[in-house]
């Protein structure tokens, strides 16, 4: 192949620059030719927009969907995936079906969540059903665990009320911040009476159709101080919030490990505690909700071919053992809070680079998106919507084969219904 | 010596004698008297009757179990004219160097008692008490300033206490031939060598299946993985310790481990465990004892710094704290070398009748302690089955990874154990280390006194503490610190100082311990 591969970024990581210097890369500015730009969202927004805008060439390749947001902004993600049930309701798929009281029994794996202040009276009806509930509030456009705050009162979010006077469009006239509201999970599952919660990476090469790709190598993060679900704590955020970005302002906090847990301890402490198969379970369904996230937004994405995107998935797992999708980051923290942590992210990166950057040669963004097992390192395939189509082409034609056999229950969580073959298994 | 028969009676007498007016013997006798009101008890047969039901209600299973445990931690027998320190240690030059060791560590504690101006122990105020109850389950949250507070000793210190120890009967001046250790422990044990190591684990051969092996040359792991598992429910349901020991020396599967760890030790959670572990909780609240300050000292500067362990931080508090008050544990001093350290009451510090032990039971925490619990928080997720298997673990095993004594699974013939191991099949490698002043010892020690307990990771540690209950021995734990050596071995030739040397090793939490004990046991050339 002729030439090397010239890159850009505006992140100032050495967890990148070690790689692509690794692979004998280039660097350049922005303003010459690239042909691999890894960027922040605020840049990602310039080059794909109407004014500002180029056109990308077969050789360039970004680390960003344009409208990524539709799965990484709270709001956005909510409202793809409330969309995405009501289409499978419609279709009458089995995926839809919901239980006696009216919950999605499949698709029920993000908390209650509404849009302030859109959805204020859905919300208010909703909080007087169970008046003693707490409520998570974040800021729409905000990580980091910027601006979140929990309230167990309707007066706490008097201000995002929507009274008759004003325009429905008044969150962002006025100032005042949309926020989603969400359920706040009050039973978590605690490990040596400590809350945390769950960041796993998940590579996006296509949209349509998805493929996509699981990170091995997530971790838990853990509250440095205790969690009690007395609301007299409601302040102290450090109980409540597992972003390093906050705990580590917490006394506690310890640069050895940076309460991090990889996710293979929390395999090991589940399997012993609470044995194998339930421990199985929960993370085939992680993966699921990982898989039906990207589902759900799949539509909408401009599947644009020069952009492939690692999201980090946040995840908090309740005492009964049901993992739930908390939000979705589209530049996760390449920030090393310690060693292991920067030997994770420098993998992590080199993983991403060797997926979509065959043989670290110029991209062409042409290319087929079905790299081979061995370039897959800690990735491993979590779905292949090609794949799961062909194989479900087969096993029709078995089917039909062996008239009489039914697939097993409608509804329940088999492979008939799960796409186990092509997935993560 | 006795004859076989009368050892046996002699056994038998004094572990039914040891059973009399345990709760296990009133719970049997409240179970046989009940039964007698059952329809199938009938008189002609009663002695039958009666033993069959205790048979079939599993309460015989319960007895085989106890009596089971009796005799893994009976001191191996000794003629019965032999006085008691005997049974303890049976070589005098070794009592001698225990009692001197533990002298310097109590004269450690107190001076630090009188350096600090704290007392041994005191009894908390009221409104103490409450606050240490409200927030007993995030005892982590506390800060307290232990600046002050040193452990009372560290690994480092013991090494040299052992280095030093000699049999005054052996001459050491004619021991210059090629024969002579080159190791750092000058004491004459007797200690197996690799063919005894093949003779006593049959089980680690090449063609046995093994859990923590994956890639097996004669058996496919998930075959035999899923035949273990059910291999493994049959046990549990059987209830049988002996059979989990048997099982547990070829692994135990995750999912298992925990309950049959707990029926190997024959440690129970029924009502009376919780109770037990509740007293020993209001002691805590009661009074304040200056070994505390050791074990928080220790836990910060151990486990709290640890990748695996740090999320356990509270749970070993509420175990090594009440571990402190439990005086059960004072028996196991009648098979240890040690002998519980003696302190006096205030102002009456002669005469033996103020005497009192201190700690209650027995035990002054050093450097590291807390690492002998910390992986078993990843079995067990209530406290009081937790301390239970902790305490159980402590009296069969890590008690003689600090004390001084000739046993097999003492830490001084671990240590010899592992020398001569290196010496006899890697001998090149020892002189090497030996020229360049990394004498191997003074590098595996550390994983030795702690059983690989922070060293590995932890799925690799609890498939070696596996073997450890299995073999009902420690000994696989200085063949594993041989097994390391002899991995490492290409890129420790090339190393030309300690340092170096300690940076090979560094690093143990990538290691797969199965394979590397197999293979030096069973692959190495003798």
């Amino acid at each position: 192949m002729a030439g090397k591969v010239k890159w850009v970024t505006d992140i100032e990581k050495s967890v990148l620059i070690n790689n692509f210097e690794k692979r004998g890369w280039l660097q350049v500015t922005e303003s010459e030719e690239w042909n691999f730009y890894w960027m922040s969202i605020q840049t990602i927004r310039n080059v794909f927009s109407v004014d500002t805008g180029y056109r990308l060439t077969d050789e360039q390749m970004v680390n960003h969907f344009p409208n990524h947001y539709e799965l990484t902004r709270k709001d956005l993600m909510i409202k793809n995936i409330k969309r995405y049930r009501k289409e499978l309701e419609k279709e009458g798929s089995p995926l839809a079906e919901k239980d006696e009281n009216g919950k999605y029994i499949f698709l029920d794996f993000v908390p209650v969540t509404f849009m302030l202040p859109a959805d204020y009276n859905l919300f208010v009806e909703e909080f007087r059903k169970s008046p003693s509930s707490t409520w998570i509030m974040k800021p729409c456009g905000k990580a980091q665990g910027k601006g979140i705050f929990l309230i167990n009162k309707l007066s706490q979010i008097k201000k995002w009320s929507r009274d008759s006077r004003t325009s429905t469009f008044m969150a962002a006239s006025s100032g005042k911040e949309a926020y989603v509201i969400s359920l706040y999970i009050d039973n978590p599952l605690l490990i040596g009476g400590k809350k945390f919660d769950l960041r796993l990476y998940v590579l996006v090469t296509t949209y349509r159709p998805l493929k996509c790709y699981m990170y091995k190598l997530g971790f838990c993060r853990f509250c440095t101080v205790k969690y009690t679900p007395s609301t007299s704590e409601l302040d102290n955020m450090f109980v409540h919030l597992t972003n390093v970005a906050i705990q580590r302002h917490g006394d506690d906090y310890n640069h050895v490990h940076g309460g991090k847990w990889t996710v293979s301890n929390l395999r090991l402490y589940l399997e012993s505690t609470r044995g194998k198969e339930v421990t199985s379970r929960l993370f085939d369904q992680i993966h699921w909700i990982m898989v039906q996230s990207l589902k759900a937004v799949a539509p909408v994405m401009n599947n644009d071919k020069h952009c492939f995107e690692c999201y980090g998935y946040d995840i908090i797992i309740d005492d009964k053992l049901k993992p739930w999708l908390i939000e979705v980051n589209a530049s996760p923290s390449l920030t090393s809070s310690t060693a292991n942590d920067r030997i994770l992210k420098y993998n992590l990166i080199n993983d991403t680079l060797n997926i979509v950057t065959p043989n670290a040669e110029i991209p062409d963004c042409r290319w087929n998106r079905s790299p081979p097992k061995e370039a897959l390192g800690n990735y491993q395939v979590l779905y292949d919507e090609e794949q799961a189509l062909s194989e479900s082409a087969d096993r029709d034609r078995d089917l039909r084969s062996r008239s009489g056999q039914s697939l097993g229950s409608k509804g329940s969580r088999s492979s008939s219904v799960r796409p186990t073959p092509a997935t993560w298994k | 010596m006795m004859d076989e028969g009368t050892e046996l009676s002699f056994t038998i007498a004094q572990i039914v004698q040891r059973f009399k007016g345990t709760h296990l013997h009133s719970q049997l006798e409240r179970q046989a008297k009940e039964c007698l009101h059952r329809p199938d008890i009938k008189l002609e047969s009663l002695k039958d009757d009666v033993r069959k039901f205790l048979k079939v209600s599993g309460w015989e299973r319960k007895l085989q179990n106890a009596v089971c445990r009796e005799l893994h931690i009976r001191p191996p027998p000794g003629h019965p004219a032999a006085p008691p320190e005997h049974t303890k240690e049976p070589l005098a030059y070794m009592r001698k160097a225990q009692a001197s060791w533990e002298k310097r560590i109590l004269k450690s504690l107190n001076s630090m008692c009188a350096e600090l101006g704290v007392p041994l122990a005191h009894k908390r105020p009221l409104p103490e008490q409450r606050e240490l109850s409200n927030k007993w389950n995030e005892m982590g949250t506390d800060e307290p300033d232990l600046s002050k507070f040193r452990p009372v000793y560290a690994p480092k210190d013991f090494l040299e206490v052992l280095i030093s120890l000699r049999n005054p009967n052996l001459d050491y001046s004619e021991e210059v031939s090629s024969q002579s250790h080159w190791g750092l422990i000058q004491v004459p044990l007797h200690i197996r060598d690799i063919p005894k190591m093949r003779e006593t684990c049959p089980e680690l051969t090449l063609t046995t299946g093994q859990l923590g092996i994956d890639d097996h040359p004669h058996i496919p792991s998930d075959l035999f993985e899923s035949e273990h598992v059910r291999l493994g429910k049959r046990v549990l349901s059987e209830q049988d310790s002996a059979a989990a020991q048997q099982y547990s020396r070829q692994g135990c599967p995750t999912g298992q481990r925990a309950e049959l760890w707990a029926l190997i030790l024959n440690s129970t959670n029924e009502p009376e465990d919780i109770m037990h572990y509740e007293q020993l909780k209001a002691g805590v609240l009661q009074h304040d004892l200056l070994v505390d300050n050791l074990i928080y000292k220790d836990v910060k500067l151990t486990a709290n710094n640890d990748d695996y362990y740090f999320v356990f931080e509270d749970f070993l508090y509420q175990v090594l704290l009440c571990f402190s008050r439990d005086t059960t544990v004072l028996e196991h001093f009648n098979y240890n070398s040690a002998t519980p350290p003696k302190s006096y009451i205030q102002g009456k510090e002669e005469g033996d009748e103020y005497a009192v032990i201190y700690p209650p039971n027995g035990v002054i925490p050093f450097h590291g302690f807390s690492m002998y619990v910390a992986p078993l928080c990843f079995l067990y997720n209530e406290p009081s089955r937790l301390y239970g298997v902790f305490r159980e673990m402590y009296m069969r095993y890590f008690f003689r990874l600090h004390s001084i004594s000739s046993h097999p699974s003492g830490i001084v013939s671990l240590c010899l154990q592992f020398e001569r191991l290196l010496q006899n099949h890697l001998p090149q490698l020892f002189y090497h280390l030996r020229e360049i002043g990394a004498q191997p010892l003074s590098i595996a020690f550390k994983w030795m006194v702690r059983a690989f307990s922070g060293y590995l990771s932890t799925d690799q540690l609890l498939l070696l503490w596996d073997r450890i209950l299995g073999y009902d021995s420690l000994e696989i734990v200085a063949v594993l610190a041989a097994a390391v050596f002899a991995f490492r071995a290409e890129n420790l030739m090339e190393v030309t100082s300690l340092a170096s040397a300690e940076a090979v090793l560094a690093d143990l939490s990538t290691l797969k311990v199965m394979p590397l004990i197999q293979i030096f046991v069973f692959a190495t050339v003798i």
